[in-house]
């Protein structure tokens, strides 16, 4: 069946819309919609997203392939953004990078096999003061070292690990 | 003496993100004054004129000269912008008057609105400040509550309405006309100016953009006077900044500073020096975008607009960057290389091509495996971007880097010479040397565009298109 928002949600975008002088405008809040509820993006979701606000596909393609925050496929648990940018770069995020690599096998741009974990780089995130830092799901996580990762992960594994039981 | 936040006091206010507390502290009296005495709005704008109050975005435009821009007999509605991108790499300011003081924000967007004839507001908050948007939603709803935001706001006749609207994951939209176009819905690309967005802006609409440290001053000028803003300053650098400071600092954060204070004392006395003792290599003063400075530039100046651009540098949006001995230059090219060029929205081919170009080459060069004659071609590959582009996006990968190898040349050519670098006598990143790691600029799945059978078969498509006629808002206040 092709993805569909949520009734609420297709309120919200509705509600959203009209903030607009232009359908046009909402197509970025819809996305934020359906990224909110689903996590990922892909072109049903697109297609659902122009046909609610009634625009064009195309124009929704257009946005969905420009912006970077949405990703096109699912990210795992803990989606782990960690930037690589000048102030981090300075204060050892490679790192941590490797670090996450070597102690727990989280490879850049791939989601780990328990489906936890999936980390990307990214560009500055606006916290440079906590260097080096990171953005999982929606929380920053700043001044960052080997041993706070070690104790983020293991947190995050334990409470996988509760939810699933 | 420690510095003190001045106009941005509420920062280190607790509780101040309630209404009531700013409230308390004299918070929306200003927008009730404004309102009930029915000031001129010419008033307003002179007044922030008078208070020399300049663009803490990063170009230092005067804002109430800005907001005159506007015009007044134009029969379109008028929009205000307020740009909370805040994406220039070594600056975080906004984020805490977004995260810690929303509300003297939003009466900052309100008075500006109400000065220019705005009675729609957007708040452009970069997708990433989850809890500087939630923050921000809350002081809305509040204020709308207590009766700020609305129809006819407090018996006025004035209407105003705020929203945020979250971008995602963008930095060129923090470029104002990218952001026109980013709210309207399509790619951030900037759009050549003129005309500027004061008078053709969203819709084509008189839109007024504004950053976030710009519009949190405007309710305290309001309240004290141009005079109490301009004690603070210098002739033409009036009041005070915020500058965030990173890198290799010891107490890393987010200071108000008069300016034209010295920037040695800054450096020395609030800011502890180097973390570790260590001794200090360079400084980008305003966001990396700007020419990197030696010590002994940066020691000399004073941080304003003027000094500093003396000194070989820009004020730009004050995130500034130490990088102490133990700094490779080489590798922090390369990390702005990237970042430029994973950022440049493609539209002017000396940025596109060039920002790749210039990442491609630091790649080789940290791989130990430089291109004969490097040193050359990147400062020619750079000088023929500068000043060939839409946007200032393009001059902004060769101001910091050019400047580092121009005052710093030892490092590049030792590195190109050796193979390795001369700070830390080894190569960087092992994966840097893989050349088919693909790379994951757009996440690194391709985005499944529909065929020519899906338009005929699933949506829609192009017939849709054609029934509407081509976007047909954009062209509603053409020509009347
Ligand atoms: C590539 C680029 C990125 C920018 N990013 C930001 C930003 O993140 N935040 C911001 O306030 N201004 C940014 N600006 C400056 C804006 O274009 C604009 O000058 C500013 O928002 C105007 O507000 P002001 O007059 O209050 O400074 C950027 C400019 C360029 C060229
Ligand atoms: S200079 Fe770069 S970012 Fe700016 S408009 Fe041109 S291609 Fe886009
Ligand atoms: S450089 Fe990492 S948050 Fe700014």
């Amino acid at each position: 069946m092709a993805y569909e928002l949520s009734a609420e949600n297709q309120q919200r975008v509705k509600e959203v819309a009209a903030r607009y002088p232009h359908n046009m405008s909402a197509i970025l809040p819809a996305l934020h919609i359906v990224f909110a509820e689903r996590g990922w993006i892909d072109r049903e979701a697109c297609d659902h997203v122009a046909e609610l606000l009634d625009v064009p596909p195309i124009h929704v393609y257009e946005a969905m392939t420009f912006y970077t925050y949405f990703p096109r496929k699912p990210v795992g648990k803990y989606h782990i953004q960690l930037c690589h940018n000048i102030a981090c770069n300075l204060r050892g995020a490679e790192n941590l990078i490797e670090y996450m690599r070597d102690k727990h096998g989280i490879e850049e741009d791939r989601v780990t096999g328990d489906g936890l974990f999936c980390l990307h780089r990214v560009e500055c995130l606006g916290a440079c003061g906590g260097a080096p830092m990171m953005q999982v799901n929606d929380d920053y996580y700043e001044n960052l070292s080997p041993e706070k990762i070690e104790e983020l992960i293991e947190g995050w594994k334990r409470e996988a690990g509760n939810g699933r039981r | 003496m420690a510095l003190e936040k001045i106009v941005f006091k509420g920062i280190d206010i607790p509780g101040r993100t309630e209404i009531s507390v700013y409230e308390d502290g004299g918070g929306y009296a200003q927008w009730k004054r404004v309102l009930s005495e029915k000031i001129e709005p010419n008033e307003l704008i002179e007044t922030v004129k008078a208070s020399g109050l300049r663009g803490r975005g990063g170009a230092g435009f005067p804002t109430g000269l800005k907001w005159s821009f506007v015009p007044a007999d134009s029969p379109k509605p008028k929009y205000m912008l307020c740009n909370a991108d805040e994406s220039e790499p070594g600056t975080f300011k906004d984020r805490e008057i977004l995260e810690k003081d929303p509300h003297q924000l939003l009466e900052g967007v309100l008075l500006g609105s109400y000065a220019i004839g705005a009675n729609t507001a957007y708040i452009y908050l970069r997708g990433e400040f989850v809890k500087g948007w939630k923050m921000v939603e809350r002081a809305i709803a509040e204020a709308r509550e207590a009766g700020y935001i609305g129809k006819n706001v407090l018996g006025s006749g004035f209407d105003i309405e705020v929203w945020t609207h979250r971008g995602a994951g963008a930095y060129i939209c923090g470029e104002e006309t990218a952001m026109i176009n980013s709210l309207e819905g399509k790619r951030g690309e900037p759009r050549l100016k003129p005309p500027f967005p004061a008078v053709e802006g969203f819709y084509k609409c008189p839109t007024i953009v504004n950053n976030v440290e710009t519009l949190a001053a405007v309710p305290k000028i309001v309240e004290n006077g141009p005079e109490w803003y301009g004690q603070w300053g210098t002739e033409k650098s009036k009041g005070t900044k915020l500058w965030s400071v990173c890198g290799h600092v010891a107490r890393p954060g987010v200071y108000e500073v008069p300016l034209g204070y010295p920037a040695q004392k800054f450096f020395e006395e609030d800011l502890g020096g180097c973390w570790n003792g260590n001794k200090l290599k360079a400084v980008i003063p305003g966001g990396s975008s700007v020419f990197a400075m030696t010590p002994d530039e940066f020691f000399a100046c004073n941080l304003d607009y003027e000094s500093i651009a003396e000194h070989g540098s820009m004020l730009g949006s004050g995130g500034m960057i130490i990088f102490d001995e133990t700094a490779c230059l080489v590798e922090a090219s390369t990390v702005i290389a990237h970042f430029y060029a994973h950022e440049s929205c493609g539209q002017c081919t000396p940025c596109r091509e060039g920002c790749g170009w210039v990442l491609r080459m630091f790649r080789d060069i940290e791989a130990g495996q430089p291109q004969p004659g490097a040193k050359d071609v990147l400062l020619d590959v750079m000088d023929q971007i500068f000043g060939a582009t839409i946007c200032p996006l393009g001059d902004s990968i060769v101001m910091p880097i050019k400047s580092m190898m121009e005052k710093f040349p030892e490092e590049f050519e030792y590195y190109i010479r050796e193979g390795k670098s001369m700070v830390t006598g080894k190569t960087r990143l092992a994966q840097l040397a893989q050349p088919d790691k693909p790379e994951n600029w757009r996440r690194g799945e391709p985005f499944d565009y529909p065929r020519e059978q899906d338009y005929k078969t699933s949506f829609k498509g192009l017939a849709h298109d054609l029934s509407r006629g081509p976007e047909p808002l954009f062209t509603k206040f053409e020509d009347e």
